[in-house]
């Protein structure tokens, strides 16, 4: 076996390789391209908020333990702490900033403002994406349904009671 | 976190030259990688992305379920096969960390995952895992480390596919210059010891392409996890057994515990108390007892012995469809 590979060192160059300096990115987020410059040891939570100035995704544990850091990777909850931008491109992003629609709150930040599911808000962006992305795919959910949905997503405030009342007020607001 | 060059893998092979490189590391979904490069603790100069590739999904084989080692954890807690066939892997799957967590961590990623000693863990903590000279845990906070095995290193496996897959008889398709094949899935994990500081056979450069899970006619499973909270935890200790039965006795069982050892641990003295015999709730106390004989408790660890005792007769029991009187 050994032998087959080194063989095949030459074609080594069918790889691109990429880095350690800055290389040119671009990420779909909220419907738009944006083009940057970055290393690739560059987090998708840093390219948002340094590279992009998108500062809704909040970094809380930078390791994976809090949740304030979520976002919607092909309409998926995942921690963009734990991502590399480099390895995100071609993907479509979501984040809190693309959820209000002309000036209109989507009905799950409607739902968090009217039930006071937020105290410092610091893990509300994270908390309403875990939401959205639940709806999105079971419209009706049950509360177990919703409170797992939640489960990667730290509160510190302790709102968690209105957290899991507003993602059924949401539910029942959405259009089916 | 040091910077890397990075590529995407466009094929096995040219993953694997790539990976021979002295530096270089394979990312799959990344999320314990990258919260060891974060801490400091490994520091690739290369990092080839596996996610490239196409060892993807899951398929029905006819006579097993054959999992890709990049599906995702999510995947796998929600495949309609996976549920139907085998409800303590999808059990397994869905007690694993967190939704953002398995939506992005694969199969074999989880299965090849550091461990989470504290210790280790640390940024500046040289251990013996680490290349240095001693066990930090070995007198010192051992709460979440070994009650069985012998190493230097008494960190434990922290995986919960792992001892459930390894109930199920599970094979892995290694790739690669050192490993090379198909191997049951409990014969890639080994104890560090000071000739081989790693809990896995694969040597650099092998890559874990797929894991074949083979159906059995009447075999029944659980999967059973004690963790400090009920989410985002590892084990404190895992159980995952598994009975297949001809008439009323026991044909065949897997008890294999999480949680507990450098390496997923397979009780096979309490399988064998089981192999052949009639459920009765004595015997399931038995196979309890013995599951646990063999545990060597550190300082702060013995809570692990009646923790695994009790997971072991309440999956037993469960299995059996006995009721105990003191649940
Ligand atoms: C906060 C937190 C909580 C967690 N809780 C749990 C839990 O309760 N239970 C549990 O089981 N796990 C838990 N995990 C671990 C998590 O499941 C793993 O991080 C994840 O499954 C790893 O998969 P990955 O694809 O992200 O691996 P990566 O981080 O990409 O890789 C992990 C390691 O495996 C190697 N590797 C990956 N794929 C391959 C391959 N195909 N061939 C060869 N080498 C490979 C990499 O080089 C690396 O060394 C937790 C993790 C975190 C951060
Ligand atoms: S248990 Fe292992 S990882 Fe932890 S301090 Fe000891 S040698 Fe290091
Ligand atoms: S900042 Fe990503 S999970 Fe805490
Ligand atoms: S509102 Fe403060 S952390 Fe949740």
């Amino acid at each position: 076996m050994v032998k087959v590979f080194e063989k095949r060192e030459s074609t080594l160059g069918a790889a691109d390789l990429a880095g350690p300096d800055p290389v040119s990115l671009s990420l779909r987020v909220n419907g738009q391209t944006f083009s940057f410059v970055a290393e690739p040891r560059r987090t998708l939570l840093d390219a948002l908020r340094y590279d992009l100035g998108l500062t809704g995704a909040k970094k809380g544990c930078d390791e994976g333990t809090c949740g304030a850091c979520t976002v919607l990777l092909n309409g998926k909850p995942v921690y963009s702490c734990l991502l590399l931008a480099v390895e995100c491109q071609g993907h479509e992003i979501e984040t809190i900033e693309g959820l209000a629609k002309g000036g209109k709150l989507h009905p799950v930040q409607e739902a968090f403002v009217e039930h006071d599911a937020l105290q410092c808000g610091f893990c509300t962006p994270g908390q309403i994406l875990s939401i959205k992305a639940l709806l999105d795919e079971n419209p009706e959910p049950t509360e177990e349904d919703i409170k797992r949905a939640v489960s990667g997503n730290l509160c510190r405030c302790g709102a968690y009671p209105h957290i899991v009342e507003a993602a059924r007020a949401a539910a029942k607001k959405l259009p089916r | 976190m040091k910077r890397f060059r990075h590529a995407d893998a466009p094929d096995l092979e040219t993953a694997i030259v790539l990976l021979r490189e002295e530096g270089a590391e394979a990312i799959a979904g990344g999320t314990d990688l990258l919260t060891e490069m974060k801490a400091g603790i490994r520091a690739p100069e290369l990092l080839v992305n596996l996610k490239s590739l196409e060892f993807k999904g899951i398929r029905d084989e006819g006579d097993a379920l054959a999992i890709g080692a990049l599906t995702t954890l999510s995947e796998l807690e929600a495949h309609p096969l996976v549920k139907e066939r085998f409800p303590m892997l999808a059990q397994a799957a869905s007690l694993a960390a967190t939704p953002q967590l398995r939506n992005v961590g694969t199969v074999g990623g989880n299965l090849l995952q550091r461990v989470r000693c504290w210790y280790y863990r640390h940024p500046h903590v040289k251990c013996w895992l680490k290349g240095g000279e001693e066990c930090y845990a070995e007198e010192g906070l051992n709460h979440r480390h070994a009650i069985f095995g012998t190493s230097p290193c008494i960190a434990v496996h922290p995986s919960d596919l792992a001892p459930a897959l390894i109930a199920l008889d599970a094979e892995v398709r290694v790739v690669g210059p050192e490993v090379d094949g198909w191997l049951p899935l409990e014969e890639i994990y080994c104890l560090p010891d000071e000739n081989h500081r790693e809990r896995t056979v694969l040597g650099r450069g092998d890559l874990l392409t797929e894991v074949r899970v083979p159906y059995r006619g009447n075999s029944r499973g659980v999967f059973l996890k004690a963790m400090e909270r009920a989410a985002w935890s590892f084990a404190l200790v895992s159980v995952a057994a598994r009975l297949d039965f001809d008439g009323n006795r026991v044909r065949e069982v897997r008890i294999v515990l999480g949680g507990v050892a450098g390496k997923p641990w397979r009780v096979r003295d309490a399988e064998t108390l089981l192999q052949g015999q009639a459920p009765t709730e004595e015997l399931v106390a038995k196979a309890a007892e013995a599951a646990v004989a063999g545990a060597r408790p550190r300082e702060h660890n013995a809570y692990k012995i009646p923790l695994a005792r009790s997971l072991v007769r309440r999956a037993l029991l469960e299995l059996f469809e006995l009721r105990s009187r003191r649940d």
